[in-house]
């Protein structure tokens, strides 16, 4: 079970801010959607190594050798708001009420 | 003649060579095509035929002065809208994306243009691949060419109703958790997911980092082994794509494998199973058997978990691989007059649809401090056990043939309210991801409606060779991949 406090706490986690309505319907679905995960402990997974990627790598490097990369009125183009060359950010600093 | 559009990728290259046909004259009547019957199937988020026109004059004017010509020359491909195009909208159909044009070309794209393809139009998906009909696309509901009340299942369902409405020869979708082989089943077309790591994800935008590959759809084994040998192949941009050679699948496509062993895996024909399709799978079991093939039965258990496993693992990955939507560096920011964090929550809170949040808020929840360890760890430990029922059935047999999907097409309309149900309808297609290996789904008849049923295929890591085979010798003595819907 997943209740809409929870809800709410995790779509503050994601940075979502979901409606009342999207509230109460999200809790009512992921409860259902987790109800139906939580068979997974029907599995005695105790001795199984997690398996987070389909092959065996370890890390892979390149050469450290200088590319061209991305010009910088290209790397900007797509930018809600740019000033100066720079990506432009609503003030960072800002109170934010505890959460609860 | 054929018309084009009743013509394979095959037959328009040698059509091509012989004089008959041009490139430009191809990709016209392709163009047409969309132009006239896409208002039913809704298939195309956006075209390009100006470009492409321009495109296919360069090739036959290459062709002209008898320069070397790419292995895909003048075929128009249909590309899902979320590879990226330089300079193209990609999408993902998403509102978020909605004004996205990419400073740069996938892999695939690159890979697609040096083979001289053309790159006709972007597909409409299920947004950010999150669906399994293509209806939770932001923007509109794709239509099953078979049947315009029918989902063409997702999320690649654009490419699929395109192929399958004959507008393009080819086309490119993606697959994490079934996206290809289950759309390309609805439409009675074929569908590939391959090895993960053999086709470069650089520039394919990313929902399940460790499931995502790049899925060829084709209409034949001989298009889909031709498809398959451009887009494969290493590429250091993505750390994560397997180094080893790429052979040429159409060298031995016709060597008829009779010596293989097949394995029909019990766990794929229980509770759920329609019956039309356990009836076609059956009679294309049988088809195998009269080929030659020998058919064993074989036991997958962990099956009944891949659901579950895989809804914790993909979606864990979606809501890392969905952080970078912020409203800062591209994508949809809210008008609303807000502080960063506000700006964060609002951009994200208008921009995604609905089964975008609730995937994220899932793997969000799944990673989130006290369940990481119950969800996410438990979910990676099952991944192993699923794949380890691979590696006890590669032992006995050479393939594994089951059903691509429990149903033939659904209702438009039918499971958006339930997510469950809808999430159930990859349960055949989920573990070919979770373990790696290629699976490939194949026309093998239609259901008492008239709708396709899928046929799967699938084989141990970099095996693609052997599906292309195997499809072929099915292929050889049957038409199913030749029936085409009336529109």
């Amino acid at each position: 079970m997943i209740d809409e406090k929870e809800v709410q706490h995790v779509a503050r986690l994601a940075r979502l801010r979901l409606s009342p309505e999207e509230l109460r319907r999200f809790a009512s679905q992921l409860s259902r959607i987790i109800d139906y995960i939580n068979q997974l402990n029907e599995l005695d997974t105790s001795t199984v190594e997690p398996m987070s990627h389909p092959l065996d790598l370890t890390n892979v490097f390149r050469e450290d050798a200088v590319t061209p990369s991305l010009p910088r009125d290209e790397a900007l183009a797509n930018a809600p708001e740019q000033r100066h060359g720079f990506f432009v950010v609503p003030p960072v600093l800002e109170w934010e009420p505890p959460e609860g | 003649m054929k018309p084009v559009h009743e013509q394979t990728a095959s037959e328009l290259l040698e059509a091509q060579e012989e004089g008959e046909l041009s490139a430009v004259e191809i990709v016209q009547a392709c163009l047409d095509r969309i132009g006239r019957l896409d208002d039913k199937v809704h298939a195309l988020l956006s075209v390009r035929g100006d470009e492409a026109l321009e495109r296919a004059g360069s090739i036959d004017e290459r062709r002209r002065r008898g320069e070397p010509l790419g292995a895909l020359a003048g075929l128009p491909v249909a590309l899902k809208d979320n590879m990226c195009t330089v300079g193209w909208e990609t999408t993902c159909a998403s509102r978020i994306l909605e004004n996205f044009k990419p400073p740069y070309n996938a892999a695939v794209v690159e890979k697609l243009h040096a083979a001289d393809a053309v790159v006709i139009g972007k597909t409409n998906m299920d947004e950010f691949a999150f669906g399994s009909s293509t209806e939770t696309s932001a923007f509109f509901v794709t239509r099953n060419p078979w049947d315009p009340d029918r989902v063409p299942g997702g999320s690649s369902g654009g490419s699929a109703a395109a192929l399958a409405a004959r507008f393009v020869p080819l086309a490119v979708g993606s697959s994490t958790g079934g996206s290809v082989r289950q759309p390309a089943g609805f439409c009675g077309v074929m569908g590939l997911k391959p090895t993960y790591g053999r086709v470069s994800r650089y520039g394919l935008i990313a929902f399940g980092s460790s499931l995502d590959q790049v899925s060829p759809l084709a209409r034949d084994a001989r298009d889909m082994a031709r498809l398959t040998g451009v887009l494969a192949g290493h590429d250091p941009r993505d750390s994560t794509s397997i180094d080893a050679p790429v052979p040429d699948y159409l060298a031995d496509l016709d060597e008829v494998p009779r010596q293989m062993k097949l394995g029909v895996p019990a766990e794929y024909f229980g509770e759920g199973l329609s019956p039309d399709v356990e009836k076609r799978i059956t009679e294309a079991v049988e088809t195998f058997r009269t080929l030659g093939f020998r058919i064993v039965e074989i036991r997958l258990p962990h099956t009944k978990y891949a659901i579950a496993s895989y809804y914790v693992v993909a979606t864990a990955e979606a809501s890392s691989n969905l952080a970078r939507f912020d409203g800062v560096h591209y994508g949809h920011r809210t008008a609303q007059k807000a502080g960063l964090v506000d700006m964060y929550s609002l951009s994200r809170e208008e921009g995604f649809g609905d089964e975008a949040k609730r995937r994220i808020m899932l793997g969000t929840y799944a990673l989130s401090s006290g369940y990481y360890d119950a969800y996410y760890l438990k979910a990676l430990k099952v991944r192993r056990l699923l794949k380890e029922d691979f590696d006890r059935a590669w032992e006995k047999v050479d393939a594994v043939l089951c059903p691509t999907s429990p149903t033939t097409a659904f209702r438009v309309g039918e499971r958006v309210d339930d997510p469950l149900a809808m999430y159930l309808s990859d349960i055949f297609t989920v573990p070919a991801n979770m373990a790696g290996i290629p699976g490939i789904s194949i026309p093998c008849g239609f259901d008492r409606d008239g709708l396709p049923v899928g046929l799967q295929i699938m084989a141990p890591n970099l095996q693609e060779s052997r599906l292309f085979r195997i499809a072929r010798a099915f292929q050889t003595v049957t038409d199913f991949h030749l029936s085409r819907p009336d529109l």
